[in-house]
């Protein structure tokens, strides 16, 4: 504990600060595009798995296989998959982007259920009104399925984006320079461990916490029925 | 030649028979009412025509034209010229009055905006929802909502409006102003297939009656005989069963 104290002036530099802070800032994004681009596969996968008859057999067989795949392997495992696979093909490809590619194949698969779960959440009686006026799949799904299924997907998308905050920790096993790679770092010039990594904690909580209350915030409101909410303008 | 020829249609869900074998012919501006007991298949035989239950054999002829329900172009013509209104609305429920009303004129058959709100409105008047426009489904009543539900699928000016127990879901009170836009319509030409359990109504607006049980079409005929004077035992039992209740 006195290691601790002693340390501390040195620890909390200018420049270690700006380390933390970049570190907290790769984690951020590496959460966000990750899992925005996990978002946005997730949807077309979901898109596919829906798909009807014969011709959609292939596409829903794809979708199946990938979403249950991925969502049985550890999320370190798809990593390391990535890593090597990439590095079979590309000499010197860049770790952030393969630490982009293992999140988005990661949080697509888990994205997948969430939307698949709030797409199965709309009455099939929506679908059949739309379908007996002549609405496409797409126009159904664009028009009527996703802004009645939205308040469903979103309170458990965020919780997954909060609790991927801290599951990007794992990236660092690949040496991508985000807060705890830059924690394992800080630990090796010297300074104490518990320092470093008490601080690390802290800083996951500070990105977390806000998120999980944001989270909390959305699903209140979603949850507020519609006459609550101001009326549209007529257009 | 019919407007509507519809000849030996069977549909089934999964292995068991809904429908064996209809045939029915309904003329243009003609009213036609379906009743028969629940499980009947009055509703599949509607869901059929649009192309929500497929037909496992059978044709639907519209002015001549067989419909060809596995053919994407054959069946979005069909459903051009056909409009359903459910038992349960079916409004939608992330749109206000107006937008649910003129989505599909607009957004999918591409009818110019101003002059298909402008119909709308108009029918929503009609219906006495003008105050409504922008309310949501769920700020209906559920008699409300059946009406605007009717007014849907007058925008989309079809030749055949098919009505599906579009009384049952309501509270007895709300049960009038339903029929009343009913009854409008009647008047005004539209050709209509009603199922429904108002023996009273279809009496007075149908000109012809279909008995329908066990998935065939059991008498056809004006309404006042099928109920008055029933030929077969199934109908005989069905009306007796409806008039004892009435009395």
């Amino acid at each position: 504990m006195d290691r601790v104290i002693e340390q501390l002036p040195r620890f909390l530099s200018p420049l270690n600060l700006w380390f933390l802070a970049e570190a907290m800032g790769m984690t951020l994004a590496l959460t966000f595009f990750g899992c925005g681009l996990g978002f946005l596969l997730a949807f077309i996968v979901v898109y596919m798995r829906l798909s009807p008859g014969w011709w959609g057999l292939p596409w829903r067989v794809l979708a199946i296989l990938f979403v249950e795949t991925f969502r049985r392997i550890p999320f370190l495992v798809i990593t390391y998959l990535v890593l090597f696979f990439i590095a079979a093909f590309v000499k010197g490809a860049s770790l952030v982007l393969v630490a982009l590619t293992a999140i988005s194949i990661y949080s697509t698969a888990y994205a997948s259920e969430i939307i698949r779960g709030g797409f199965e959440s709309v009455p099939r009686q929506q679908i059949e009104a739309a379908t007996a006026m002549n609405f496409s799949r797409w126009q159904t799904l664009i028009k009527v399925i996703v802004p009645q299924s939205w308040p469903v997907i979103l309170p458990p998308a965020v919780v997954f984006m909060v609790a991927f905050v801290k599951d990007t920790s794992l990236v660092s096993q690949i040496g991508v320079f985000e807060l705890t790679f830059r924690g394992k770092e800080l630990n090796n010039q010297g300074f104490s461990g518990l320092l470093v990594f008490g601080t690390v904690a802290l800083l996951y909580f500070v990105m977390s916490y806000p998120l999980s209350r944001f989270g909390a915030w959305l699903e209140h409101r979603l949850a507020a029925p519609r006459h609550q909410k101001p009326e549209r303008e007529l257009r | 030649m019919p407007h509507l020829d519809i000849r030996n249609l069977s549909a089934n869900y999964g292995r068991a028979p809904v429908l064996s074998g209809i045939s029915l012919t309904v003329e243009r501006g003609e009213v036609v009412s379906i009743v028969g007991p629940s499980g009947s298949g009055k509703s599949t035989l509607l869901r059929v025509l649009v192309g929500l239950t497929l037909p496992a054999s059978g044709e639907v002829i519209l002015d001549g034209d067989a419909v060809n329900y596995a053919n994407k172009a054959s069946l979005r013509q069909a459903r051009d010229r056909m409009a359903i209104v459910f038992q349960q609305y079916n409004l939608f429920q992330n749109m206000d009055v107006l937008r649910n009303v003129t989505i599909a004129p607009v957004e999918i058959r591409r009818r110019p905006r101003s002059e298909v709100e402008a119909t709308a409105v108009q029918i929503l008047k009609r219906m006495g929802l003008g105050d409504k426009l922008k309310a949501y489904p769920d700020q209906l009543s559920g008699g409300q909502q059946q009406r605007v539900a009717i007014a849907r699928a007058l925008a989309l000016k079809p030749e055949i409006l098919l009505l599906d127990e579009v009384t049952s879901a309501l509270d007895p009170e709300l049960v009038n102003e339903v029929l009343d836009a009913i009854r409008a319509l009647a008047a005004e030409g539209i050709t209509l297939l009603i199922v429904s359990h108002e023996m009273n109504f279809v009496r007075e607006v149908s000109s012809r009656m279909v008995f329908m049980d066990k998935g065939q079409v059991v008498e056809i005929g004006p309404p006042h005989d099928i109920i008055e004077r029933p030929q077969t035992n199934r109908a005989r039992e069905f009306f007796g069963k409806i008039l004892r209740q009435r009395n």
